[in-house]
């Protein structure tokens, strides 16, 4: 029997023993995956792991109540055991008018090939010679990288299975494969570490081992010697990994759980201008070989494309059926999350960003994350580059930006072209009219 | 019946048909000339929660976890490989393949299986998940949902939610000994969403340790957790903009102590130590923080949530001296690195799971009290920054900048307590800012036991504590 078929046939016995146990509705989502991975450090293997991860969540409802049971043990008497606890578990809980699966009507019926599956047939001693190959060339890129933290390889396979008793079934199966390497530079008393990576559905489609490191390499070394800047309000751009981060924020904001716990920065924003006319945020679940690409959801519903934002409006919320019940508004196929959005660009490549700048802040890392959910209050650790009429002038650290959400949507003044395809945000760099800048 | 090892009998090899002869077959696959150090750990382990909402109960869930993980360690390298099925030929499998780290040397035969007893037993090997009814269980909900309620007109929704697990763990290694660990952990938390006319705060309270949930029955604490996360989100609702810039800050006793967790625990672990990357590489005998300023590791607090009897290569916890009046002491270690590093090990090896390589982790880490009375240090301050509570923190251990995020401050005017202000990023290079502790005040306090670590993707629980103390010239992020 293939993966796939006895993880569809586990998930089916799952769903006869909750009914057999009186459950009226329940959905299993059953798991499957393998993988490799290795990093080389100095020239020498340091870890060589094999993964094989296997796994079982499941939801009863008896009527309006539920339970929810989850095991990594698939044995017999472990998958017993959670149906059981699942059971035991709705016994106590409370009458949820929301609560339920999703509507029978919406469960997708169509799954298009997503081209999502490519499994890469490598060995160990072969990820090794890549992983070596990515860390030499950023050991060699200048003398100014005097170690490493080490290159790795990893490739995973997995096959999931979503179920539930109105007789829905949906398969998907995902690789995913990745290369990165993290260097530290060191300049007198400035010691600085920085990485890069690719990630791919496809391992072809990976960037090559060498760009890696020398990536990674000239990453860190053009962050030595940073200089704290005095406190100060300027403009702030935010390179598109950094970028992706902004969006994050909308994200959780209009989710279904935050809108109805009323615990949004957002709250009841549909149709209402949150950003400058020119942005448009839109989902796209059905991009071939995507990493967030799906053609359902977690509770089956069928996925579409749609936008969250036109012309700075909000068009959506993102609801799975609970939120959705709960503010008395039909599912958006959300549930757990979105697939593959992109956020349009004004069309400055990243030069011209940087000349729209002009003197401020361009922001290359975050750390910490003080964002008030509720407020939009924004403070958070940063580092990045001075600069001053369009040209980066000096590395900047030990500093923080600070603002609120919502004004800074409203005073997003450009979004570049140079969009980072990796993962399941796409973004260009973002301008932000003005930040608070604490330092010295 | 009550002795972990017993117990791990029953809980891993007994369901399996594992007995030392098959320990025995592993190893000889394993146990290679070229290897250091080969270990299996084996874990069984149960998760329990419950949560409210809109005062009902939303939500339980029931998870297990099961499996073993083999390690083949030589030098600098290590194979890994692990499985959620507990069988001979599943750990023959995976020896094999975590072996495939060095050449083939010799065999060696494990000399005989020594069954160690724990010298130390921190905590009682109770299922905490079979403490409590689940009526009484969700009473304590329903009784954090209520006192919260009653506490302020302005609360709005309370979402309380408590945890229990219970952890069996067995760990095999290549000198034949083979050590048990039973590990309860439990963990309350109260969430409060308050609006006062429209403008609307959240705020979170809780507390945990490695006891029986019957331990949040007593003292109050269930009241203490729902009243202090209304007290918070009141606070915040007062909060005018906090300031920007380079001020004196005043932390305050406790969980406060997430500072010495980013700003010099991380930085002394000894992974990144030995391999050079470290912010405090190189710096054992140097004066890297103020005189006064004694931090240790302390993984033997009874029942604490960051204690282990034995960490996850069943090395028994200590208390370590980080740093002893200002002069970095050492590391915290797990096996291999303290052999690559000539030193001994701390008890410090620890893992999220049987999934996961063991990696050094910090335990409960706090600073020892000085002398100064902490209304004292507030009055030090002419113009600065009184942080209370903080929600979490992050270090770039090379560079050395951490931060940590306030959520209940006040801003310090002529040495007195003034407004409380948003919440801010704290942002520091730890090396530095240590020494530039100024005061250290007389009321060490441990957290109420909600710390989860995050490290190379993995989450393990642990402790913070400190006393109050003065820090000149922190960089606040706010934006007044």
């Amino acid at each position: 029997m293939s993966r796939e078929d006895q993880l569809v046939s586990l998930s089916e016995h799952v769903l006869e023993e909750a009914k057999k146990l009186g459950a009226t509705a329940a959905e299993v989502n059953t798991s499957s995956g393998e993988g490799l991975s290795v990093d080389v450090r100095m020239g020498k293997v340091e870890t060589l792991e094999y993964h094989r991860d296997q796994g079982l969540g499941l939801t009863v409802y008896f009527g309006k109540k539920k339970g929810n049971a989850s095991t990594a043990d698939v044995s017999p008497q472990a998958i017993k055991d959670t149906v059981e606890a699942a059971c035991r578990i709705a016994k106590y809980t409370s009458d949820d008018e929301c609560s339920g699966l999703a509507d029978a009507d919406l469960m997708a019926t169509e799954f298009p090939d997503l081209d999502l599956y490519h499994p890469w047939d490598i060995q160990a001693d072969e990820a090794i010679d890549i992983a070596l190959n990515c860390e030499n060339a950023a050991r060699e890129f200048s003398p100014l990288i005097t170690n490493s933290d080490g290159s790795g390889v990893s490739s995973y396979r997995g096959t999931n299975v979503y179920a539930n008793s109105h007789g829905f079934t949906g398969i998907s199966k995902g690789t995913r494969h990745s290369l990165s390497a993290s260097m530290v530079a060191q300049d007198g008393d400035s010691m600085q570490r920085d990485y890069w990576f690719s990630s791919s559905r496809l391992p072809d489609q990976l960037d090559s081992p060498e760009s890696i490191g020398k990536q990674a390499a000239e990453r860190a070394i053009k962050r030595l010697n940073g200089r704290q800047i005095a406190t100060t309000k300027v403009p702030v751009l935010y390179v598109p990994k950094m970028a992706r981060s902004l969006i994050g924020h909308f994200t959780g904001a209009i989710s279904g759980g935050s809108q109805y716990r009323k615990a949004s920065f957002l709250l009841d924003t549909v149709d209402k201008q949150i950003f400058p006319e020119f942005v448009r945020l839109h989902e796209q679940p059905f991009i071939s070989q995507a990493l967030g690409s799906a053609s359902f959801d977690k509770e089956g519903v069928a996925l579409k494309d749609k936008d969250l934002v036109t012309d700075g409006i909000v068009k959506s919320y993102l609801l799975g059926s609970y939120s959705a019940r709960k503010l008395g508004l039909q599912t958006t196929a959300n549930a757990g999350g979105v697939h593959n959005l992109s956020l349009e660009s004004t069309g400055q490549d990243f030069d011209e960003m940087l000349k729209m700048l002009g003197t401020g802040l361009l922001v290359s890392e975050l750390i910490g994350n003080s964002v008030n959910g509720i407020t939009g209050d924004y403070s958070r650790g940063a580092s990045g580059f001075w600069v001053e009429d369009g040209e980066i002038q000096y590395p900047v650290e030990e500093i923080t930006i600070a603002g609120n959400l919502k004004d800074m949507y409203q005073h997003i003044v450009a979004i570049g072209n140079d969009i980072d395809y990796q993962g399941n945000t796409r973004t260009g760099s973002i301008l932000i009219e003005e930040m608070t800048i604490a330092g010295k | 019946m009550n002795d972990p090892m017993n117990l791990a009998q029953a809980a891993i090899l007994e369901p399996a048909g594992l007995t030392e002869t098959d320990l025995d077959q592993v190893f000889a696959k394993l146990n290679q000339s070229t290897i250091d150090l080969a270990d299996v750990y084996f874990q069984s382990a149960r998760h329990e929660s419950w949560s409210l909402e809109d005062s009902i109960v939303k939500s339980g869930s029931y998870s297990i976890e099961q499996g073993f993980g083999v390690r083949a360690i030589s030098g600098e390298q290590t194979g890994f490989a692990y499985s959620d099925e507990i069988t001979l030929d599943a750990l023959l499998e995976s020896a094999s393949a975590a072996r495939a780290i060095t050449k083939s040397g010799t065999s060696l035969k494990v000399k005989g299986w020594q069954r160690r007893e724990n010298p130390q037993q921190l905590y009682l090997p109770n299922n905490p998940l079979d403490s409590l009814t689940e009526t009484e269980k969700i009473a304590l909900l329903h009784l954090a949902d209520k006192t919260a309620r009653a506490e302020s007109p302005y609360v709005q929704e309370v979402l309380p939610s408590i945890s229990a697990s219970f952890e069996v763990v067995l760990i095999a290694d290549n000198q034949g000994q083979l050590v048990a660990d039973v590990r309860p952990l439990v963990r309350m938390n109260v969430t409060v969403i308050v609006d006062k006319e429209g403008q609307r705060e959240s705020a979170s309270y809780g507390g945990g340790g490695r006891y029986d949930l019957t331990w949040f029955n007593k003292e109050q604490r269930v009241e203490e957790y729902a009243r202090e996360a209304v007290r918070l989100a009141l606070v915040n609702l007062e909060a005018v903009a906090a300031p920007a810039g380079s001020m004196d800050v005043v932390l305050g006793n406790g969980w406060p102590g997430i500072l010495l967790h980013e700003a010099v625990g991380h930085g002394l672990e000894g992974d990144f130590n030995r391999k050079g990357t470290s912010a405090f590489s190189g710096k054992v005998g140097q004066q890297v923080a103020s005189k006064g300023v004694t931090v240790v590791d302390d993984g033997t607090l009874e029942n604490r949530r960051g204690s282990l009897s034995v960490d996850d290569e069943g090395t028994p916890t200590q208390c370590t001296t980080l740093i002893e009046d200002g002069i970095l002491k050492g590391y915290m270690q797990d096996k291999q690195n303290a052999k690559l590093m000539n030193t001994s090990v701390t008890g410090n090896g620890r893992r999220e799971s049987y999934s996961c390589l063991p990696m050094p982790r910090m335990t409960n880490t706090y600073m020892h009290a000085g002398g100064y009375d902490p209304e004292e240090i507030i009055a030090s301050v002419d113009k600065g920054l009184y942080a209370v509570s903080f929600g979490g923190g992050q270090v770039d251990i090379t560079s050395g900048k951490f931060v940590f995020s306030s959520s209940e401050a006040y801003l310090i005017e002529n040495g007195k307590i003034g407004k409380p202000v948003k919440g801010a990023t704290l942002i520091g290079n730890g090396p530095e800012a240590m020494t530039r502790i100024s005061m250290i005040g007389n009321d060490l306090a441990l957290d109420s036991g909600v710390g989860v670590c995050g490290k190379a993707g993995q989450s393990v629980p642990v402790g913070v504590g400190q006393p109050t103390l003065r820090i000149d010239d922190l960089t606040v992020g706010g934006t007044a």
